[in-house]
């Protein structure tokens, strides 16, 4: 079945309660994507999902040269961080929207779906 | 050389049989490029092939079994699919449907394909007109006016996405058919206006796309044909189109309503029009449910279209429509088309006041501003006209409309 990487992008600027305005607000977050996570895992979506730390915390690292260099903080310089992921098992792009639209809805984040490589088109990159 | 019958009957069967033959191989062989190359391979070879050995019998059928048979032929040269996958295309005829929609057509679901949220409005447009409409995407090109690699770019990466992302290739089901149809429409009636009111280039009226967008009109109509909505946008892009012949004048200048030759419209397709307009009233009063925006739209053209002189058009009736459709889309552009209609009813001085109330939002659309000149001229405001005049003659990207703002404007006293 096609797998998929739904992404949660957050504000760089956090409160103390992550990017929730309050504790209240954070909680009842947390509360309704553990919901989301357990009908994921009922109904066979679920592969893996987990939150990040934000990222400031974040290390940059480019191993491709003599000697790796690292760098403080994330690849990318932006106003919106990735903030946690799901990989889901979705039968085609429409069920992974619908999923994404709840779970978009239960963290309070926008959501990027993007669908992972598959066998075949790994074979069509490794043969053209 | 070639015989022109035969040549009449590859377009006729091209507008008929193109997206069904795609839409077959699509659904067979689970590949869109597949299936539009095959299509396109198997039409070169009709036109080869019909106008030595005559036109078949069962044409479409002949286009189907060429195209199936190119398919194969391309799946057996690429060598990254495995042979097993190979002979399951190849082997197993005809797969029933899934029974997952309403309808079964199998160009139905090419339509919401193409037309799916997930794709650019952009590729929307482009996928539709090319695995729908069957036209090259050089003539796509050149209908929107972008390089041919642009557009080919375009198509391609749509088809890329479709692939990779899984976008299905099915009738959405009952809960989302609405709003997905919805989106459908949409790309159909931005083809029919960017040819009927052609935004940029030199020519006023694009009758490729105008007549393209009502093939597809009348293809979802033949698919639900008992959707309020599909026959509404139908009938409006008829009565619409029926005004082609006298709404640009010989000198290239746009001719309004008002001034046009009701002679020279379209009789056929007014009565066309107008028989699905009236087919939805009766639907409506017999409890079909409220009509929706192009329902409405298409009863606004059908009063036109019914006033044998513009004199005698029924305004109240077609401020009572706008009323409706504020209710269901209040946006500026709504509003606006209503108070034009309100100031033939109760006064340009009133339809100016209710104009006025969107400059906010509408200042940078010319049609705004033209309909503000045109009151103002009514009323006496020569000086207020002119600069009305100006900003919608500056705004205005389709040069009909332009030679006729600039006449108008010329034509005021002082």
């Amino acid at each position: 079945m096609p797998r998929y990487l739904l992404s949660v992008y957050g504000p760089a600027e956090c409160t103390e309660f992550g990017a929730y305005p309050s504790q209240e607000a954070m909680l009842q977050a947390f509360a309704d994507t553990g919901a989301f996570n357990e009908r994921l895992q009922r109904d066979g979506h679920f592969v893996f999902a987990d939150g990040l730390e934000p990222a400031t915390t974040a290390t940059t690292v480019d191993g491709q040269g003599a000697k790796p260099v690292f760098t403080d903080g994330p690849y990318l310089e932006t106003k919106e961080y990735l903030g946690g992921f799901w990989v889901i098992e979705a039968a085609d792009l429409d069920v992974a929207l619908t999923l994404a639209a709840e779970g978009s809805k239960a963290c309070r984040g926008t959501v990027e779906v993007r669908p992972f490589r598959t066998a075949e088109s790994f074979r069509a990159l490794l043969e053209p | 050389m070639t015989d022109p019958t035969v040549e009449q009957a590859i377009t006729r069967v091209h507008h008929e049989q193109w997206a069904r033959v795609v839409a077959g191989l699509a659904r067979r062989f689970g590949d869109l490029d597949v299936a539009e190359d095959a299509t396109a391979e198997a039409f070169v070879a009709a036109a080869e092939r019909w106008p030595r050995e005559g036109v078949p019998p069962n044409p479409g059928g002949w286009l189907a079994t060429t195209a199936t048979r190119k398919a194969i032929d391309r799946i057996r040269r690429e060598s990254q699919r495995d042979a097993k996958q190979q002979a399951a295309w190849i082997m197993y005829d005809d797969t029933p449907p899934e029974p997952t929609g309403p309808v079964e057509d199998d160009r139905l679901r090419l339509v919401f394909t193409c037309c799916h949220p997930a794709l650019a409005l952009e590729a929307r447009v482009a996928l539709t007109l090319r695995l729908l409409g069957g036209l090259t995407v050089a003539e796509i090109a050149r209908a929107f006016l972008v390089q041919e690699t642009t557009m080919a770019r375009r198509i391609t990466r749509a088809k890329a996405k479709i692939k990779a992302a899984h976008i299905p290739y099915r009738v959405p089901s009952a809960d989302d058919i609405r709003e997905r149809l919805a989106g459908v429409l949409a790309v159909v009636y931005l083809v029919f206006n960017e040819g009927y009111l052609a935004s940029e280039g030199d020519r006023p009226v694009r009758v490729d796309l105008t007549d393209e967008a009502i093939r597809l009109g009348r293809l979802l109509r033949t698919l639900l044909p008992d959707d309020g909505e599909v026959a509404g946008l139908l009938a409006l892009m008829l009565l619409t189109d029926a005004r082609r012949p006298a709404r640009v004048s010989r000198t290239g200048e746009l001719v309004t309503l008002d001034e046009q030759d009701r002679g020279a419209w379209n009789r056929t397709l007014i009565v066309e029009g107008n028989a699905l307009v009236r087919e939805r009233i009766e639907a409506v009063a017999t409890g079909g449910g409220l009509p929706g925006r192009y329902q409405l739209q298409a009863a606004i053209n059908a009063v036109h279209t019914d006033a044998p002189s513009a004199r005698d058009t029924d305004w109240s009736t077609i401020v009572a429509l706008y009323d409706r459709m504020v209710l269901l889309d209040p946006s500026p552009i709504v509003r606006l088309n209503r108070a034009v209609a309100v100031a033939e009813v109760d006064g340009p001085g009133v339809g100016l006041a209710e104009i006025d109330r969107l400059a906010g939002v509408l200042d940078g659309y010319h049609a705004f501003h033209a309909a503000r000149a045109d009151l103002l001229r009514r009323l006496g405001r020569g000086g207020e006209s002119r600069a009305a005049y100006d900003r919608a003659i500056g705004l205005a990207g389709n040069p009909a409309e332009r030679a006729y703002l600039t006449r108008r404007r010329d034509q005021l006293a002082g």
